[in-house]
């Protein structure tokens, strides 16, 4: 996986050539290598430009205007996405999520993230990468915090609107190691356990019960993974901790090593925050030279503990955590067969946590104040806090942190979203509600989610929003299992039908049945999430379909289209159809 | 602690050995689960979902999923047989299937399979892509228009063979079989006493000049249905 990434940074692709040659260096089939090039997003097998601009192709993205500057790229250089420059040197692409909704529309250029585009500054960028062609000479300013630090030196603003007390906690660095270390492994689990600590990544498992099981499984060694892989459309919250909360994480993961037993931690860092590996590189240097990681962590005789950072290449499944132990491992992103759970068999077949960095950046706090003072918080299935990323139709996006339990309709005050319309919930993957679910409550066990909080004001489309989540599960689909790799793309072209206004009624019986298929049958988190845009949207805006497929008046099947069916024939024919000359309406 | 492990599937209760997966548990008992990607012999992989059936009400798959003591199984309630026939349909339009003119008809676990639960055409649209056929091989031919991506071959060349001959590339509908040579299979080192050549259940793996040996009429699922195998041996 390195190697592969390393070659496309120098070439700026990995052709037939160079898959020969990474293949007989390391010794492995051809194939294995030609199946990880072709998998991941950031990775290619075509020559790409020096310069590669990533538009976000989010809905929020394009709530903002991103088709604007869109245009303003195709007009200055003269090609559409997927495509590059005559002259090799800058390609364009649409890619999913960049972590950066809260400044939308915004853009990879090569590493380095441009915020609130517009069509000028599209044009701006354009004409200066033409002069010198570096990216970073692009940041004329930085944005707040760590943002500013040298080693980051970016535009990105960190837009925290209301830090809490747990996960924004800065605490004393070194502190809750040493409270730590002074307990058992297990007692560290017990207390763990004890402030009833749920995974922030949006499933919700119990954080204490998974590095029990983890400790208790055979290996001779263990693995800590912190899940950076933050893809879920809509959510920036890891991206803004690692900024500015780094210290928090990597103490959270060395607790985690010495609970469990392990001696190596992975951060797996999704490919689209790269600008921010050279800083966290540099955090991870500072905590070995002050003996927070390293041998014999803080003087602890049999504790040692590191951790390296490995990156992404741009693919959504790998945040799946068995998935992204494949890709840790330097395979295709498809998620593994489970059981054995990566608690049991994880990377490289030893037992493996995976968490998320919020989750993580929790740990701290309960050792050093216990945890009652994290339990007191939230409520009583779901303690502590959570970090919501909110963005879309609203006054103040940005990152909260706040109580678990929290109504969705008090979040919506607090951003400036009272005249939402809808709300997505969770992702893509979550669920798109209406105003009259806006008392539920966010926790485990209502509003579960992973963060993501997108708002859609008075106006929005909420067809075309499902529809632009559809084709991102159809794309970040890993294709290894017939339901998810198949039925998204029917769910799909139902949808579409319906949208063109040729719908018919039974279609949504059509997609409810199908969803069910996919959400039933999928082999892994991804498909069994993927048809929730549609399904939900169904279930709670049920009247925008009907209106869309309602029975054709003159007993004619609106699905079918006429001219097009004929079309074919014409072709052959050379001449237009005598039956249907012109358009059906005309007739 | 007993070695056996207690279980009921559609309300019948049957006995496995701890390890066993639902499928082979299952089989021994005479109770066919419908499947694919799975062949005995080869390491589970799960991919194509047709042996899904809900264990204690959540769904898995039986290839992969070991069985555990008290597990009540659902696997032929019309709920589960639904699921499989959507599935099914799915593998039908996403490839070129033309079981007319197909040497393999007859042959073919997925036409079976569909013969089986009674599908006589499928009810989401095709979706005719484009794909290509690899006649390089003097005695191999590959025909990705209907390769379902189960992997047998995968698997089969890796795992008996110790070869790799072929792979996966690409992701999500544009997944496809490869192979490991920059294009074509005569330029690696597969030949046609693989096991892997033999493991395919679709005509997507084919030998050439042995298409027609046995005509169509005496092939392995023209009279009895797929899986009436397993279900007679138990019935004895």
């Amino acid at each position: 996986m390195d190697i592969v990434q390393a070659v496309q940074v120098r070439y700026g692709c990995v052709g037939d050539e160079a898959v020969d040659l990474i293949a007989a260096t390391v010794s492995t089939p051809r194939v294995r290598v030609a199946s990880l090039v072709s998998f991941y997003a950031f990775v290619s097998g075509r020559p790409r430009g020096k310069v590669v601009i990533r538009l976000c192709n989010d809905i929020i993205d394009r709530m903002h205007g991103s088709a604007r500057s869109a245009l303003a790229f195709f007009d200055d250089l003269r090609i559409t996405f997927g495509q590059t420059t005559p002259d090799g040197m800058i390609s364009l692409e649409s890619v999913p999520c960049i972590g950066l909704s809260d400044q939308a529309p915004a853009a990879l250029i090569n590493d380095v993230p441009v915020t609130y585009l517009t069509s000028d500054a599209a044009h701006d960028i354009v004409t200066q990468l033409r002069v010198h062609m570096d990216p970073q000479k692009l940041v004329k300013s930085f944005g707040d915090g760590n943002n500013a630090h040298p080693l980051v030196r970016s535009v990105v603003r960190n837009n925290i609107r209301l830090p809490g007390p747990i996960i924004f906690s800065l605490g004393v660095r070194g502190e809750a190691i040493r409270k730590a270390l002074g307990m058992s492994p297990a007692e560290v689990i017990r207390t763990v356990k004890t402030a009833r600590l749920r995974g922030r990544g949006g499933a919700g498992f119990p954080t204490g019960m998974k590095w029990d099981f983890c400790r208790s499984a055979d290996g001779a060694r263990k693995f800590v993974v912190c899940n950076a892989d933050e893809g879920e459309p809509g959510t920036f919250k890891d991206r803004v901790l690692l900024t500015e909360r780094a210290d928090r994480v990597f103490a959270g993961m060395t607790i985690a090593g010495y609970a469990i037993g392990a001696a190596d931690g992975i951060l797996y860092l999704r490919g689209e925050y790269a600008y921010l590996r050279t800083f966290l590189e540099d955090v991870l240097a500072a905590r070995r030279r002050d003996n927070l990681l390293g041998v014999a962590i803080l003087g602890k005789k049999g504790f040692d503990f590191d951790v390296r950072i490995q990156m992404g290449a741009g693919a959504y499944v790998c945040g799946e955590e068995t998935a992204l132990i494949s890709s840790c491992e330097g395979l295709r992103g498809d998620p593994k067969t489970r059981p054995p759970f990566p608690a049991q068999k994880g990377y490289l077949g030893f037992p493996t946590v995976v968490n998320n960095v919020e989750t993580l950046c929790c740990v701290p706090k309960i050792l050093e104040e216990g945890p009652a003072t994290f339990g007191g918080h939230g409520s009583q299935g779901s303690s502590g806090t959570k970090l919501l990323s909110i963005s879309g139709d609203c006054l103040r996006p940005g990152i909260y942190e706040v109580e678990l339990g929290i109504a969705l309709n008090e979040v919506l005050r607090l951003a400036g979203a009272d005249d939402a319309i809808a709300v997505q919930v969770g992702g893509p993957s979550g669920q798109l509600i209406g105003p009259k679910d806006y008392a539920r409550k966010i926790c485990f066990d209502d509003l579960a989610t992973g963060g993501s909080i997108m708002t859609f004001g008075p106006g929005r489309d909420v067809l075309k929003t499902a529809a632009c989540f559809m084709d991102f599960f159809v794309d970040e689909s890993c294709g290894y299992c017939t339901p998810c790799r198949v039925g998204n793309v029917l769910l799909k072209e139902r949808l579409e039908r319906i949208r063109s206004g040729r719908g018919e009624p039974g279609d949504l019986e059509y997609l409810r049945r199908l969803g069910t298929t996919v959400k039933t049958a999928s082999r892994c988190g991804l498909g069994q999430t993927s048809a929730n845009p549609i399904l939900t949207s169904l279930a709670n805006f049920g009247p925008r379909y009907e209106a869309m497929v309602k029975a054709n008046q003159d007993g004619f099947n609106s699905a079918f289209d006429v001219r097009a069916a004929v079309s074919e024939a014409e072709g052959i024919a050379r001449h237009a159809s005598v039956i249907y000359p012109q358009g059906i309406e005309e007739r | 602690m007993s070695d056996r492990v207690t279980l009921t599937i559609d309300n019948v209760q049957l006995q496995g050995r701890p390890g066993q997966t639902i499928l082979e548990a299952a089989g021994e008992a005479g109770i066919y689960i419908p499947r694919l990607c799975h062949l005995a012999g080869l390491e589970p992989f799960g991919s194509c979902r047709v042996c899904t059936v809900l264990v204690n009400g959540r769904p898995q798959a039986a290839c992969t999923q070991p069985i555990s003591q008290g597990m009540v199984i659902e696997s032929s309630t019309e709920q589960v047989r639904e699921i499989r026939k959507d599935l099914i349909d799915m593998l039908f339009v996403e490839g070129n299937h033309f079981c007319m003119f197909c040497e393999k008809s007859g042959n073919c676990e997925l036409q079976a399979m569909a013969y089986r639960f009674g599908i006589t055409a499928p009810r989401y649209p095709y979706m005719f892509p484009a794909r290509a056929v690899d006649a390089s091989h003097p005695d191999i031919m590959i025909d990705h228009n209907r390769c379902i991506r189960c992997a047998r071959c995968v698997r089969a060349s890796r795992d008996l063979d110790g070869k790799e001959v072929f792979g996966f590339v690409n992701r999500g509908p544009h997944k496809e079989l490869a192979v490991n040579a920059a294009a074509r299979l005569v330029d690696t080192n597969v030949d046609v006493t693989d096991r892997a050549i033999d493991v395919c259940p679709v005509g997507a793996l084919l030998k050439k000049r042995t298409g027609y040996a046995v005509p169509i009429g005496q092939r392995k699922y023209d009279h009895t249905p797929i899986g009436s195998e397993i279900e007679n041996a138990g019935s004895q």
